[in-house]
């Protein structure tokens, strides 16, 4: 797999300071609770942002929109990652910069 | 194959900002549910509702055109249909639910008025001005659009000089008491659901209803407000045995709403899995949010009777004092 690395990735997609996918220990227990079953949310697609590998997480649209943002996974979360924040934030990332939904 | 996320997100943003709801319905619908309570119009307290529960029956036809449309060649056209829309409220046109099916989600703010007066609660409404919160634009994502309309809509609580609001469904709760005073510098209102006003002030009815229901409690209720305890007060007052499904309290399930607006299939799925846990401790639900009811029932079939907690709660106050027939 190949993959052009963006450094700033992180920094553009969460702007608010409590965006945190990094500090994810990728446990897996987020995966073991979601009442959907998504594999790759969200653990695998934070780990693309914080690698800045944006081509990832774009391929990843359909997972990260159809979180239901029940917070299950995040009140069992042993890390503290503010799962449900950072998927907002990501949503908000591709609204603008794949959608180009204007904001006014 | 589901229509674009990308269309579908910009449609309900652009209502939104330009008609001030997601799905705009005629205003004589959306105050319906005040028909027969002569409510003053605003106060210093008022019941709000973020016209959520209006909303569902809108929702629910918007939500099978768009499954109609996924299948047929018109899907590909849907980028014309966000253009159009910037002019014309396509909602307008393709959303006509009948009296009887608005009736349904009419009659769950009418409980509630009518419970929160049993309880001695002085509260207005602001009838035509309670606007939708802007819940879904939030969980989208759309920021900028939604952080607009926060601002619109606090505008009219100070309008009217409003100082405590109840509200009723879990997502307004949380956006005008957790979301807006992170958007809004000097947002200063005291918000708090009629749960958990009818709990604190001891709401007891007049009877008490025999029989069990299984309790689904709301992943927004639960987890982002902390609402557990009020709902299993009031039902215990009204003499229910309140069971407890698998996944219940603050570690509920979904019912699979959020999902519904993009993704139709994936959140009747996990109704479908929710109602089997539900149906595995009793015959009857209780819900307290407008999405967890209509994405249940639409699940329920004939298996399991779901009924918003409102329902429950007010029975329990009508008719002769002491025990029930039975009847729930």
């Amino acid at each position: 797999m190949s993959a052009t690395l963006q450094p700033d990735l992180a920094e553009r997609v969460g702007m608010d300071p409590s965006f945190n996918p990094s500090a994810c220990m990728n446990c897996g227990i987020c995966t073991a609770v979601c009442p959907l079953g998504l594999r790759h949310l969200p653990r695998e697609v934070f780990a693309y942002v914080v690698l800045g590998m944006e081509g990832e997480v774009l391929q990843h649209q359909e997972e990260v929109f159809s979180c239901l943002l029940c917070k299950l996974c995040e009140v069992s979360c042993p890390a503290g990652v503010h799962i449900t924040e950072n998927v907002r934030a990501l949503r908000h990332y591709f609204d603008r910069n794949v959608f180009h939904i204007e904001g006014r | 194959m589901p229509l674009a996320a990308s269309d579908t997100i910009a449609i309900l943003a652009d209502n939104l900002r330009l008609r001030k709801s997601v799905l705009p319905i005629p205003a004589a619908n959306a105050i319906r549910w005040t028909e027969g309570l002569h409510l003053p119009r605003g106060g210093d307290t008022v019941l709000y509702t973020g016209q959520m529960y209006q909303l569902i029956p809108y929702i629910e036809q918007l939500v099978a055109a768009e499954e109609r449309l996924g299948d047929s060649f018109l899907a590909g056209f849907t980028g014309f249909g966000r253009q159009v829309n910037r002019v014309l409220n396509l909602a307008g046109f393709m959303a006509h639910p009948s009296s009887a099916e608005r009736s349904v989600y009419d009659r769950i703010p009418h409980n509630v008025a009518l419970l929160l007066r049993r309880a001695g609660v002085d509260f207005g409404s602001l009838f035509e001005d309670d606007l939708y919160s802007g819940a879904l634009i939030y969980d989208l994502g759309v920021d900028e659009v939604l952080a607009a309309h926060a601002r619109t809509v606090y505008a009219v609580f100070q309008k009217y000089e409003v100082k405590e609001v109840i509200t009723i469904d879990p997502h307004t709760t949380n956006m005008l008491r957790s979301v807006y005073p992170t958007l809004i510098p000097g947002y200063d209102l005291r918000v708090r659901s009629y749960l958990e006003v009818l709990a604190e002030r001891g709401f007891g009815p007049t009877r008490r209803l025999a029989g069990e229901v299984a309790i689904h409690d709301s992943c927004v209720f639960a987890r982002y407000e902390g609402v557990v305890d009020a709902p299993r007060q009031l039902l215990d007052k009204a003499g229910l045995t309140v069971r407890e499904p698998a996944h219940s309290g603050t570690m509920t399930w979904c019912c699979g709403g959020p999902a519904e607006s993009l993704f139709p299939k994936r959140a009747a799925e996990q109704a479908a899995r929710r109602v089997g846990e539900l149906r595995a401790v009793a015959g009857r639900a209780v819900t307290m949010c407008p999405l967890c009811f209509v994405n249940l029932e639409k699940a329920a079939e004939d298996v399991i009777a779901i009924e918003d907690i409102s329902d429950y709660l007010l029975r329990a106050c009508e008719g002769p004092e002491g025990e029930s027939d039975g009847q729930l």
